[in-house]
């Protein structure tokens, strides 16, 4: 086939996201002998941690899983978003301007997770942004030198967000961590033994030598400005200051992609996907792997996605190996949890003119209205804009403690040509064996 | 029959707090009658929530277009006072006939929305074009029923309990009601009870489960919507052949129904289909609806699609609503089977019944609706 889009494939086991959980899981399950599939969305492999800048090459690491990859003889296919499964068994996936049926035979989610945004009074302005996004912006050029940029939010993402800017030229007055001192002082003390990387104490000591204000137990309540950001305010509970900036960078923490889980009616826990020891979901032949399953970094990821990859390919053995490695990296994400909860002063950050959900334009008012997160969909058309309530619903959650709604296709926005070609009849004809 | 505590009397109770019910509500309450409204989840949450929002004249039969003509007078009245996010829009609907036979019918459909007293504008090929650059060239021409509109069928719902509850109605959402008696008993899941001097079952698809012999099908439907477009189609566009699609007694049908929102998305419709076993998004219906709606506007394709749902409609085998006692149980009314027009014809069905329980005659025949049509000509109304 000169066009392998305009056509179906099958194949052993599908992996959807390129990240480090999707590409180790894709590799291993390659080597144990399976014909692997690897879908993402971005033109990257490797997801926004090992992410490239223009020129750049990727972290070493990267490079490794991404060699085991191409030498195992995984298909990549970079620009896949994977929209639907219908029937169960056939994803529809467009690429570009194509759009094609994969017939899977057992699939590893590995999504990843996105930024949580906590709605406050000007969180709205331009140059209020996600310290991930705004790190993925710098990263392809966007110029952050000479700028003064206030970093907050919670935990270790805070410090190497911060030492990342600083080193791109940017004036880091401020780092706000709304976890207490005592909670920073517990986790200090039983990192010793449990850090699998020296991650922290880098990034510590890079801001310390910058003279950034590190303030433990401070939160932002406002960001002024006319048409962008000018200042911030912030609170530890009882005083308030007004810092003067041109960037708030906001790292509030990260949350599961759950759209992909949600449609294939996976079974949830509070922290993200449920899994058995092997990765295995309560669907049938799903695995998931990464923080889907709960937040827990990158190299928790690499484990998890090697875990699912030998438990795919039925070599539950080689996956039994890992079992204490990732114990071990769960109890470490468990502490860092229990260390950079978010505070309940957050929840009472947006006043009733506050607007929730961006893209439609609702207020904290409305919204604080409705019984629930299908109300409020209904009646005040929260989350029904272009971002399908991937920034609003993922903070009512925790505003509100609302769960998610139901989830229905297409899992991201596509093109309307691509659910054109999904007609079944018309592509049954040409058939076709991946490679 | 001992009443107990936890009962509650009241004159009109109306399971259902879809915009059909919601309608019932508010003519009654403003009546004078005690109105309690029976909701089984959040109200406009099933059908009234999937559908468009699409106030249209049709003329599938004499009475249909009777119902619609009289219903949309009474919207018009309405319209004006209603806020903003009621996402109003009297865009009108223009009817698109792809061949030279169809541009025959829509001369037709003119004269007969004429006998009806509803205005519609004939449109040649190149008024159509200058109307509606986006339509593919090659078409025949198209029919401008300039007074049709939009509306967002959820909060139009809610502001018409709001005025209910206003009038003295009492809304209670989140209670199934599991059994209804012919002499007014409305038995709820919690082991409560209703007294009323009369039911409405305006429960759409479920309505059958209250009064068995309601001849209701539910009939699935599909839509799409996109990203923000504003100002890229003008009028709610529905192709000629969309009341062969709604006549389409069995198996599934699609048609072209293109319809602008106020935020400038746009909604991609429609199938229909019976015997759905699930809910559930089914792509291979997506994609026929899509492809039809690319063979009138081929930019379509390009624009990004956000979100996929699927409704139920209720459907009874004459295309026309039940509104009126129910001829197995003395003292409960139906007024349900509105297919996919319950949107527009809601406020029309409120006044009918109205009409009816104050023994005032109606501005429009009401006997094409009465629930004893389908016993009268074959005994057995399902």
């Amino acid at each position: 086939m000169t066009d392998p889009c305009a056509s179906e494939r099958d194949g052993d086991l599908v992996v959807l996201g390129g990240g480090p959980a999707g590409l180790a899981a894709a590799a291993t399950a390659a080597e144990d002998g399976l014909r692997v599939l690897l879908l993402d969305s971005t033109p990257w492999l490797g997801g926004p941690i090992w992410r490239p800048g223009p020129g750049a090459t990727p972290p070493r690491v990267a490079q490794r899983w991404l060699a085991r990859a191409d030498s195992a003889g995984v298909t990549i296919w970079p620009q896949a978003t994977a929209f639907a499964a219908c029937p169960p068994d056939v994803l529809h996936v467009e690429r570009g301007r194509d759009v094609c049926r994969v017939r899977w035979k057992q699939m590893i989610l590995a999504v990843g997770a996105h930024e949580l945004f906590l709605p406050f009074p000007g969180w709205t302005l331009p140059n209020v942004m996600g310290a991930g996004g705004l790190q993925l912006l710098v990263k392809s050029g966007w110029p952050v030198r000479g700028r003064r940029v206030v970093v907050a939010g919670t935990g270790p993402l805070l410090l190497a967000v911060a030492a990342y800017l600083v080193r791109q030229g940017a004036h880091v007055s401020d780092i706000l961590e709304q976890a207490s001192w005592s909670a920073l002082a517990q986790f200090a003390s039983r990192l010793a033994w449990l850090a699998p990387s020296k991650l922290w104490q880098a990034a510590t000591l890079q801001t310390r030598l910058l003279r950034t204000r590190y303030r433990p137990g401070c939160w932002p309540v406002a960001a002024h400005g006319a048409d962008r950001l000018d200042a911030v305010t912030f609170t530890d509970g009882t005083r308030r200051w007004t810092r003067d900036c041109d960037v708030l960078a906001c790292a509030f923490g990260l949350v599961p992609q759950l759209r992909w889980p949600g449609l294939l009616h996976c079974r949830l826990t509070p922290r993200g996907v449920w899994v058995d020891d092997y990765q295995r979901t309560s669907c049938d032949r799903v695995w998931a792997a990464g923080e889907i399953t709960g937040l827990g970094g990158v190299d928790l990821a690499l484990v998890e996605g090697q875990i699912a990859g030998h438990a795919a390919a039925g070599n539950n053995l080689a996956a039994a190996r890992w079992f204490a490695r990732r114990a071990r990296l769960q109890r470490f994400a468990a502490q860092l949890d229990r260390c950079f909860q978010l505070r309940t002063e957050l929840r009472f950050l947006p006043t009733p003119e506050t607007v929730v959900c961006r893209c439609e334009d609702v207020t904290w008012r409305a919204i604080e209205a409705c019984s629930d997160v299908r109300a409020a969909k209904l009646y005040t058309r929260c989350g029904m804009g272009s971002c399908q309530g991937r920034i609003c619903q993922t903070a009512l959650q925790f505003l509100q403690n609302w769960s998610a709604d139901h989830v229905r296709p297409p899992a991201a926005p596509v093109r309307v040509g691509s659910l054109a070609g999904a007609d079944q009849e018309h592509a049954d004809a040409e058939r076709t064996e991946l490679p | 029959m001992s009443t107990r505590a936890s009962d509650i009397r009241c004159e009109i109770a109306i399971v259902g707090g879809g915009i059909v019910g919601a309608a019932c509500a508010a003519e009654f309450a403003a009546e004078g009658c005690r109105v309690v409204v029976l909701e089984r989840g959040i109200a406009a949450g099933e059908a009234t929530s999937a559908g468009m929002g699409h106030l249209v004249v049709l003329d599938d039969s004499p009475a249909q277009l009777a119902l619609t003509v009289y219903a949309r007078r009474l919207w018009h009245a309405l319209l004006p006072q209603l806020p903003a996010d009621a996402e109003v829009d009297v865009c009108g609907t223009l009817w698109v006939a792809e061949s030279d036979e169809e541009m025959a019918l829509v001369e037709r459909k003119r004269d007969v929305l004429a006998g009806g007293g509803v205005a519609a504008e004939v449109l040649a090929v190149d008024e159509l074009r200058r109307a509606e650059p986006q339509l593919r060239a090659g078409l025949a021409g198209g029919l401008r029923v300039p007074d049709d509109a939009v509306i967002y069928p959820p909060t139009v719902t809610r502001l018409l309990l709001a005025r209910a509850a206003d009038a003295g109605a009492q809304l209670r959402t989140r209670v199934a009601v599991r059994h209804v008696e012919g002499d007014g008993r409305v038995h709820l899941a919690d082991g409560s009870r209703v007294q009323a001097d009369l039911v409405l079952n305006a429960a759409g698809t479920g309505a059958p489960a209250l009064s068995p012999a309601a001849p209701i099908r539910p009939r699935k439907g599909h839509l799409v919507i996109t990203d923000r477009y504003p100002g890229w189609v003008h009028h709610q566009l529905i192709e000629l052949g969309y009341l062969r699609s709604t006549q389409a007694a069995a198996g599934e049908s699609v048609a072209f129904n293109i319809q602008p929102r106020r935020t400038g998305q746009l909604l991609i419709g429609s199938s229909r289909q019976f015997d759905a076993e699930t809910s559930d998004v089914e792509m291979r219906v997506v994609a026929k609806m899509v492809q039809r709606a690319r063979e009138y506007l081929p930019g379509v394709e390009a624009l990004s699609a956000l979100r996929i749902w699927t409704g139920f409609r209720a459907a009874t085998p004459d295309k026309l609503p039940l509104i009126g006692p129910s001829p197995e149980q003395p003292r409960v009314w139906l007024a349900a089977g509105h297919e996919g027009l319950g949107i527009t014809t809601c406020l029309a069905t409120a006044r009918l019944l109205r009409d009816r329980w104050r023994g005032h005659a109606s501005e429009i025949d009401a006997a094409p609706y009465l629930p004893q049509r389908f016993t009268a000509a074959g005994g057995s109304l399902a």
